[in-house]
């Protein structure tokens, strides 16, 4: 093979895969069984677990101040796994301050507690925008804020991984904890959204 | 009038060329290729293979159309192949040979 | 561990005025917005390996990792008052102001 230049640049995604993929099973390095059960534990990870986090500390002080002041041990608590995942840290919305996520520079995600980024998370147009225009940026999730509400804009650049406490609706006064939990969407984690009871 | 920065072309904080772009706010579900090409950087990253930061910097090495071009698993493993090619992990003829064969 | 917290939260910081992407391959995580801005110390987050040298596989120092925050229409020159941007940035790239 001596002279072979390979041109990664010719060579499709799917078809470049499949070669890695038979080269590291062959090193014994990735083999087809550790990469489905990989695939299986990371979607476990879901808005859910985040969610759970959320209404928690809605009901809860103690645990509120404790995801506040250590993200990830408050979603071990909860049973989440956590190992091998960057630290978790939590930005607390008041009512006059709003927190937005994004990573300018890639995509990073608070993936333990909320899955996969999606597709608008890793999108140019949102990694751009959040910085610059964030209030151009929510409106297209129809997201109005109160007047005087400052937004503070989370350029996750390096070893965190961030997600928003959002506030907790008005309306929900009298519900419990899974009701809460119900209620989060991934969005509202991220602070492109805020929670809202549907027909409201 | 504000000077464009030498930015590097995946530092897109303002990036002019998006400002003014709608977001795509539609849900894209992972695809089979996408979580393979995931669950397999995370297990180079696991077995001190190859970190994430080594990840990302192959990442940010593809020439700028052809970033905007690819998909984003794409780029993981247009990165992560480089990657492992640069650290011997495998070489470039046993690469060719297996590209060659499935041809 | 080399990379105790040097700079106090609550202080005022520059980001160097650097573009080490000019200069040849590099892997930087300080956005380029932020560089030459000044901001203000809200969090010592703490040490962590330096990822330019991490992504080229090379021995790592310890670098202490602040949260900055700064005033996000003084960056951009539009936008609302009272909006913010709060960024982690290594030690190596902060000097007082």
């Amino acid at each position: 093979m001596a002279g072979t230049v390979l041109r990664l640049e010719e060579v499709a995604g799917e078809r470049l895969l499949r070669a890695v993929a038979a080269l590291l099973a062959a090193k014994g390095i990735a083999s087809p069984t550790e990469i489905t059960e990989q695939i299986a534990m990371t979607d476990n990870a879901s808005p859910a677990q985040g969610a759970r986090m959320v209404a928690r500390a809605w009901v809860d002080p103690q645990f509120r101040a404790l995801m506040l002041s250590d993200g990830t041990r408050a979603a071990e608590m909860l049973g989440i796994p956590m190992r091998g995942a960057p630290p978790l840290g939590v930005l607390e919305d008041t009512p006059d301050l709003h927190h937005l996520i994004v990573c300018t520079l890639c995509s990073c995600y608070p993936r333990a507690v909320l899955g996969y980024p999606p597709f608008w998370y890793k999108s140019g147009a949102y990694r751009a925008r959040a910085v610059r225009d964030p209030r151009g940026l929510l409106a297209e999730w129809g997201t109005v804020l109160d007047p005087g509400v400052r937004i503070r804009v989370v350029d996750s650049t390096a070893d965190y991984r961030w997600m928003v406490l959002p506030l907790r609706p008005a309306e929900t006064a009298k519900w419990n904890e899974d009701r809460l939990a119900a209620l989060v969407r991934e969005t509202d984690m991220i602070g492109v959204t805020l929670p809202r009871v549907a027909g409201d | 009038m504000e000077l464009e920065a030498p930015r590097a072309h995946h530092d897109l904080g303002g990036a002019g060329t998006y400002i003014c772009q709608e977001i795509d706010r539609a849900a894209h579900t992972p695809t089979d290729f996408d979580k393979e090409v995931d669950a397999i950087r995370q297990i180079l990253g696991a077995k001190g293979i190859m970190t994430v930061d080594e990840l990302r910097r192959g990442i940010e090495e593809i020439p700028e159309a052809e970033y905007h071009q690819l998909s984003y698993y794409e780029r993981w493993i247009r990165s992560m192949t480089a990657n492992l090619l640069e650290k011997g992990v495998i070489s470039e003829a046993e690469l060719a040979a297996v590209l060659a064969a499935a041809a | 561990m080399s990379g105790s917290p040097q700079l106090a939260v609550g202080s005022r910081v520059r980001v160097r005025d650097d573009w080490p992407e000019t200069r040849g391959r590099v892997h930087i995580r300080t956005p380029h917005y932020v560089r030459g801005r000044t901001g203000t110390v809200v969090r010592c987050l703490g040490d962590f390996p330096d990822p330019e040298q991490l992504a080229f596989a090379r021995p790592a120092r310890i670098l202490p990792l602040y949260h900055v925050l700064f005033e996000q229409p003084q960056i951009w020159l539009e936008g609302c008052a009272g909006d913010q941007l709060l960024v982690e940035i290594y030690g190596s790239w902060l000097e007082p102001s």
